[in-house]
């Protein structure tokens, strides 16, 4: 599967790609450059949740939790510590690592379901303490005006800068996704058995790919502050978490860049549609549907024909 | 009106360590004398508090138990967490306040509206389990989830789009109004009717599961689903009504629970994520579990906010990642 996409012709469609994406701010409206900038982080957030779900077979079920933490890291450092505000870049993600690193502690002696469900209650804990503590977190208010360091101050600045760290963490998730761990990891999620029989210790990989993972949602966290400016509870609600799980079927949870382009599909899908009908989630409900009936293998892989037939996960 | 209870009760018990070692013989029994009237003042107030607030979670507990057994039903069977169950615990409630409004919220609306709305509710998942539900068994979990999940979704906004998006408010039938009181707390009629109907469920639940022939199908087919179909029955009817009574079961709930707050869009995340945890701690597809987990919840959450308001929401997490840390699997054997 990864051959296949690992070419010299898709290294120069990759290249192509990209120095269109360098030069799209230059003529498109300030709006689209907002968008596109707003669709790389959450690109980001769903291909680490596609890490663990796609590749280890994991039931991430509450991934925007790390996400939302790294977002509140950031802002939270950014609103009361007075420090760079460039250190908060680099804290953040390590706060919502160490979450996953704790989260992961608990639910990874559980399998498949119960890993899930575990998951989404722990996740909620997190939620309400978010929600509910005022005098820190702002409440359901959420944090607005969080200072940003000038250079992503603008629009432009902020697409930019998220186009870099966002191609930054697809080589390094890539990288990871087919080193040594990553192969480990697909074999986990194949067949955990045979993997413990030869001496792989099941649950601490899964607790090292959790942590990843969420070390990467934080990323993505801290990148849509940039682009927003302000943090609010829902963006560790357990809705989204279900949102970013539609973006990687929809866009194919076994191809590496399946879920960003499920993630560019359903924001711009959200933008417009909004714009004509307030009963959004009414259509979102219905466009899942219909992919779970006709689509399970997501879009990419209508052009990808050579999609792994061993990348099925047994029921 | 509760809250400083507690403090009260902490701020007399702290000064009389300290007397009772360093104060002579005399002063001593003089001050435990009164010390010993103020503590049993302190303690009436805070235990009639605490009955009330206990009776209080009790009330609650039985809409947990009533919607989360019907998720754990669902689970243990069917083995699919079911998204949507808060949401068609939000449709029930929205159906009872209509059905009940259509009769001038009178008592014979209420009773009524009681009965019809799980039915409506009952029959909603009916047809779309008929419909769509049952082609999809085939694949995997996480699948499903996300069906349900879309469920979730398309009923939320069709709620929103039959109801709009205020909130409703539904009085309680008459002679269900007002309060009694425990010994000075004042102790809401509704409540000790939920706490009557929660036992009554409990028990339809275990008569449901173990004394009838769809029950113990279905049971069955909870530990080995090939084996029932190979003896000929039809598993993916007894799947339908399994799904179909959840469904039910959470529909009762949403109608209990609309005369003791406002109905809102909203109310349905509240509880899915209520009943998940209290499925995952009662042991999967276990109905006492669910009763067990219920208990647990309701309790620690109404004595929380007794001890601290504000995050009396924390109070039911922290117990289940108790007993989790202890019991992984949950406190009673899962069906799984």
């Amino acid at each position: 599967m990864f051959k296949a996409l690992f070419g010299v012709k898709t290294a120069i469609v990759g290249m192509i790609l990209l120095a269109l994406l360098l030069l799209l701010p230059q003529f498109l409206p300030r709006f689209y450059v907002y968008l596109i900038a707003l669709i790389f982080a959450i690109a980001l957030l769903a291909t680490s949740l596609n890490m663990v779900l796609g590749y280890g077979g994991m039931y991430q079920f509450h991934h925007a939790v790390f996400y939302g933490v790294g977002a509140y890291a950031f802002a939270l450092f950014a609103v009361k510590s007075g420090l760079p505000l460039w250190i908060g870049y680099l804290i953040a993600p390590f706060c919502s690592a160490a979450l996953g690193l704790v989260m992961g502690l608990i639910t990874v002696r559980l399998n498949q379901l119960y890993f899930g469900m575990l998951q989404i209650s722990l996740g909620s804990l997190v939620w309400a303490i978010t929600y509910r503590w005022y005098s820190f977190t702002g409440g359901d208010d959420g944090i607005h005006g969080i200072p940003l360091p000038d250079l992503v101050g603008s629009s432009t600045g902020a697409y930019y800068f998220n186009l870099i760290v966002v191609v930054t963490c697809f080589v390094l998730m890539y990288m990871i996704v087919n080193s040594p761990f990553g192969r480990i990891f697909q074999g986990i999620r194949d067949n955990p058995e045979r993997c413990r029989a030869v001496g792989v210790n099941v649950q601490k990989q899964q607790l090292a790919g959790q942590t990843i993972a969420a070390f990467f949602a934080g990323v993505a966290g801290t990148l849509f502050v940039t682009v927003e400016g302000s943090v609010f509870p829902d963006l560790m609600f357990w809705t989204l978490s279900l949102e970013i799980l539609i973006m990687c079927l929809l866009g194919g949870w076994f191809i590496f860049l399946g879920p960003a382009l499920g993630a560019a599909i359903i924001i711009s899908l959200r933008t417009f549609v909004g714009i004509y009908t307030e009963y959004w989630t009414l259509i979102l409900g219905i466009v899942l549907m219909l992919l779970i009936f006709f689509l399970p293998e997501g879009v990419l892989s209508l052009f990808l024909k050579k999609a792994d037939p061993s990348g099925k996960r047994e029921g | 009106m509760l809250i400083p209870v507690c403090p009260s009760y902490v701020v007399v018990d702290s000064p009389s360590l300290g007397k009772t070692k360093s104060d002579p013989l005399g002063q001593d029994s003089l001050f435990s004398a009164r010390y010993g009237r103020i503590m049993t003042l302190a303690a009436n107030i805070t235990l009639a508090a605490l009955v009330q607030q206990v009776l209080v979670g009790l009330s609650r507990t039985t809409i947990l138990f009533i919607v989360a057994s019907g998720l754990s039903l669902v689970l243990g069977v069917l083995r699919i967490p079911n998204v949507a169950h808060g949401s068609l615990y939000m449709t029930g409630a929205f159906v009872t306040y209509t059905v009940a409004t259509l009769f001038g919220q009178s008592t014979l609306g209420f009773w009524l509206a009681l009965i019809v709305a799980p039915l409506v509710v009952a029959l909603l998942s009916f047809l779309v389990e008929r419909g769509l539900f049952c082609h999809l068994y085939e694949r995997e979990h996480m699948m499903l989830l996300l069906f349900t999940f879309a469920f979730s979704l398309v009923i939320g906004d069709m709620v929103k789009l039959i109801w709009g998006s205020d909130y409703r408010s539904l009085a309680a039938p008459l002679f269900l109004q007002g309060s009694f009181s425990i010994s000075g707390f004042p102790f809401p009629r509704y409540n000790l009717f939920l706490l009557i109907i929660g036992p009554l469920v409990a028990a339809g639940l275990w008569f449901l599961t173990n004394k009838t022939k769809i029950g113990k199908i279905a049971r069955a087919a909870a530990v080995d689903r090939e084996m029932v179909g190979a003896i000929g029955i039809n598993v993916s009817w007894v799947f339908a009504a399994v799904f179909v009574i959840g469904c039910y079961l959470a529909g009762l709930g949403g109608a209990l629970v609309a005369p003791t707050q406002n109905i809102t869009q909203g109310m349905d995340h509240a509880i899915i994520i209520e009943a998940f945890l209290i499925v995952i701690i009662g042991g999967l597809g276990n109905i006492w579990g669910a009763l067990l987990g219920a208990l647990i919840f309701g309790l620690t959450d109404s004595i929380g906010i007794l001890i601290w308001p504000q995050f009396a929401i924390v109070f039911p997490y922290v117990a289940v990642v108790i007993v989790l840390l202890f019991r992984p699997k949950g406190l009673l054997k899962s069906t799984w």
